[in-house]
């Protein structure tokens, strides 16, 4: 027996995220490390339970294993339901045909089933790849209060950037009048933020009427939006206030680290109300040596640190040893910063070693060209040897060997 | 081998040694290392060696440690068959308030009884070491023993000569004697830790409780050393032994060794505990931290020193805390001085204030005070 919900989730993960490059080569975007201790997708699951959402479907495609591996029984996110619980949902066979999901909207038609056994009245959708603390149930009451169809989640941007989001314009009852997609003209600075709430029944027909149209994309934004929005629906702005970021490219993904150690942005993870939950390595706690500096920095369990590490995220595990410097950088799981080696404005993804006194990254002050400089990304696994020197912006991908120190 | 063995953990030996610090908890709910309680380690071990069925015993005060277990599911413990057994004292009718070890087995003798295993380990809660019981084990089987008692060959300090019991063997190791805290220089001290056959256990038990025995060293290894097989098994490797605030402040500050950091928390045998999902640790603009085990969820703003600082501390602006012991939640307020100093769970300390104890007698601080 299934017990009817009143609102469940499904949180969109199928995505390759592939301007994260090196860093989603083989896990999907939500997989990926953030925060010294979590992933990108703890932050949507995490948002559910806090806003008393036991249901939740994650639509998984590109690379699921570590994502499978990862979400496992939901039991950190108190996500093992007897009634409910947290559902991994890749695309399956079906008698008749079976694809992958072709586009965001595609992807729930296809779990129109897994909805309806829970025929809940509400279900939001969610995305894995942003980095905020919300609660859904307020937005819910908005749309409860409003009556309304769909609700859109939006936050207010600058207007110069406006146009890279799709903009929402809406009347003084937040009445949305009209959407448009990466508008050369925004009318509004309102940008959706990729949170949707829908009644079932009218979603369910539109996601049905979507599939039947051959010429949709299958998309929310693109075709399912628009299509309601034509057809006169009732569409509300949810205005969000507070910290939300898109973490999609390999310069955003690195500012939403360095918000964690700024104390002027509105993400406060130690909030006891509203705590974000992970999947807990299980190691010791860390261990700070004599010979250690750390300031501005987080730095989590299973962490030695014997050098240098200013305005940085250490993940679990990782080892800065002695004389080594870590600046503004993040060192994702079991990483090695080996003696003498300097990191800065990197990311240096899991289990990769950097080698004696090689050199990753570099500030932006210390490039002239200031085009050519950007954050300097090292792959899962990868050792760069001895001496090595990574210039900035570079992406490595493949191991590079020692060289001969050029001191001498 | 080992899922024919069953694990039983002592949880409040030796709670009356260290008043304060076990005055509201069983001795196996002393936190430990930053994140965890005494009996991480031994439930740890019992995972760690493949021994899937662990009873607790407990005694008084076990409400803080059933909180801690909970299900067992943090050790890989809450399963279907066997997994964690918390033993109340009063688990049937004619239960006592039992005295000794073989009392307290004589209170669960039915859990043993019913139980599918060929052998039992069974520990207390204050050696605290990084183990495999499969070695000892392995050692039992050849001897053919009846009985495994593991020892370690160490001096006998005041600090710790207290309920204890030492050995002798002969040249093959077979226990010919045992001695309650006898005075020596040295000797080949207990660890409590012991492999017996779960009949022959179960033997002895119905036997000493009609012969009204409750002690295990007196019944077993001294009036039994000649008609039992009982063996020694030397144990080499770093044991923290805690009997008393001191070598509790001890123990503690040794886990700032590298060498017995590694000893401790080996990464094949990982010690687990419950998870409370705590942010990492945030440093501040000018935070200083040098030679410290710092859990997660706290927040540096000062200067730490030669400290264990446990899981969700908040050390002000400008304090200083050298060769302390902060327990979870403590609040170190702005420009606060403590040297040498133990503050248990939730301690406020306000602005300004300086405590100072000295390593030879840490100044201690209950849990929940505000200073």
């Amino acid at each position: 027996m299934i017990l009817k919900k009143e609102w469940i989730a499904m949180l969109l993960a199928g995505g390759q995220g592939s301007r994260l490059y090196a860093l989603t080569r083989d896990i999907a975007k939500p997989a990926v490390p953030f925060g010294g201790k979590y992933r990108i997708i703890d932050f949507p699951l995490s948002n559910c339970v806090n806003s008393g959402i036991d249901t939740v479907g994650v639509l998984t495609q590109y690379q699921p294993l570590q994502l499978n591996e990862y979400i496992g029984n939901g039991q950190p996110w108190d996500l093992d339901r007897i009634h409910g619980g947290v559902y991994v949902l890749p695309p399956y066979q079906k008698s008749s045909n079976s694809d992958w999901y072709t586009g965001t909207a595609n992807a729930i038609y296809q779990n129109i089933n897994f909805i309806n056994r829970y025929d809940p009245e509400y279900v939001v959708i969610l995305s894995g790849d942003h980095i905020y603390k919300m609660d859904y149930s307020k937005m819910l009451e908005f749309h409860k209060q409003k009556q309304a169809d769909c609700t859109i989640a939006v936050m207010e941007v600058p207007w110069e950037e406006a146009s890279r989001f799709g903009i929402m314009a809406c009347d003084e009852d937040k009445k949305i009048y009209e959407f448009a997609e990466k508008p050369k003209e925004p009318k509004s600075n309102l940008a959706s933020m990729g949170i949707y709430i829908f009644s079932w029944g009218k979603l369910r027909k539109y996601l049905e009427e979507d599939e039947a149209n051959p010429e949709s994309e299958n998309d929310f934004g693109k075709n399912v939006i628009p299509a309601m929005l034509q057809n006169g629906e009732k569409m509300y702005a949810y205005a969000f206030q507070g910290y939300w970021k898109d973490v999609g490219t390999i310069g955003s993904l690195w500012e939403a680290n360095m918000d964690l150690l700024n104390p002027n942005v509105p993400l406060d993870l130690y909030d006891d109300s509203w705590k974000i939950y992970a999947r807990n390595p299980v190691m010791p706690p860390q261990y700070v040596a004599e010979t250690a500096v750390t300031q501005n920095a987080m730095i989590t369990e299973g962490c030695i640190v014997e050098g240098e590490v200013d305005f940085s995220i250490l993940f679990s595990g990782a080892v800065v040893e002695k004389g080594a410097v870590v600046h503004d950088s993040i060192i994702m799981p079991g990483s090695v910063v080996k003696a003498g080696a300097v990191v800065e404005y990197s990311i240096v993804a899991e289990n990769v070693v950097i080698g004696e006194n090689a050199k990753v990254g570099c500030r932006p002050e210390n490039v002239e060209d200031k085009d050519a400089w950007g954050v300097t990304v090292i792959a899962k696994g990868i050792h760069i040897g001895k001496n090595v020197k990574i210039p900035a912006k570079a992406m490595i991908e493949q191991d590079v060997p020692e060289v001969e120190s050029d001191d001498e | 081998m080992m899922n024919k063995t069953l694990g039983i953990v002592f949880s409040n030996m030796h709670d009356t040694m260290m008043a304060q610090l076990t005055e509201k908890r069983t001795m196996g709910s002393l936190p430990f290392g930053g994140r965890y309680r005494l009996i991480d380690f031994v439930l740890s071990n019992m995972i760690n060696s493949g021994i899937k069925d662990v009873g607790i015993i407990t005694k008084s005060n076990f409400q803080s440690l059933m909180d801690h277990l909970g299900t067992g599911k943090e050790w890989d413990l809450s399963r279907k068959k066997g997994g964690l057994t918390i033993l109340p004292p009063y688990g049937r009718q004619e239960a006592v308030f039992y005295r000794g070890r073989l009392e307290a087995l004589s209170n669960i003798y039915s859990y043993i009884r019913e139980s599918k295993a060929e052998l039992v380990v069974m520990s207390d809660c204050d050696n605290i070491t990084s183990m495999d019981y499969a070695d000892i084990i392995r050692y039992h089987k050849e001897k053919d023993a009846d009985v495994t008692v593991v020892y370690q060959n160490k001096k006998i300090t005041n600090a710790v000569h207290r309920d204890l019991t030492t050995i002798s063997m002969d040249e093959n190791r077979r226990v010919n004697g045992a001695y309650y805290n006898r005075e020596a220089e040295s000797g080949n001290v207990l660890l409590n830790i012991t492999v017996i056959d779960k009949r022959l256990l179960e033997r002895i038990v119905s036997e000493a409780v009609s012969g009204n025995q409750y002690s295990f060293t007196q019944y077993v290894l001294q009036q039994g050393n000649e008609a039992l097989k009982i063996y020694g098994y030397e144990y080499k490797g770093y044991v923290a032994d805690i009997k008393s605030l001191q070598s509790y402040y001890d123990c503690s500050m040794d886990l700032l060794k590298p060498e017995i950091r590694k000893e401790m928390f080996p990464t094949e045998r990982p010690v687990y505990t419950k998870v409370r999902d705590e942010v990492p640790v945030k440093y501040g603009i000018d935070a200083v931290a040098k030679n410290a085990m710092i859990a997660d969820g706290c927040v540096i703003e000062g200067t730490v020193e030669n400290s264990i600082i446990f899981r969700g501390v908040k050390i002000g602006r400008g304090a200083v805390v050298k060769n302390s012991i902060i327990m979870q939640g403590t609040y170190v307020g702005e420009n606060c001085l403590l040297d040498c100093v133990i503050t248990d769970k939730d301690v406020m300390i306000r602005d300004s204030k300086k405590l100072i104890g000295c390593k030879e007698y840490p100044f201690f601080i209950e849990k929940g005070t505000a200073v």
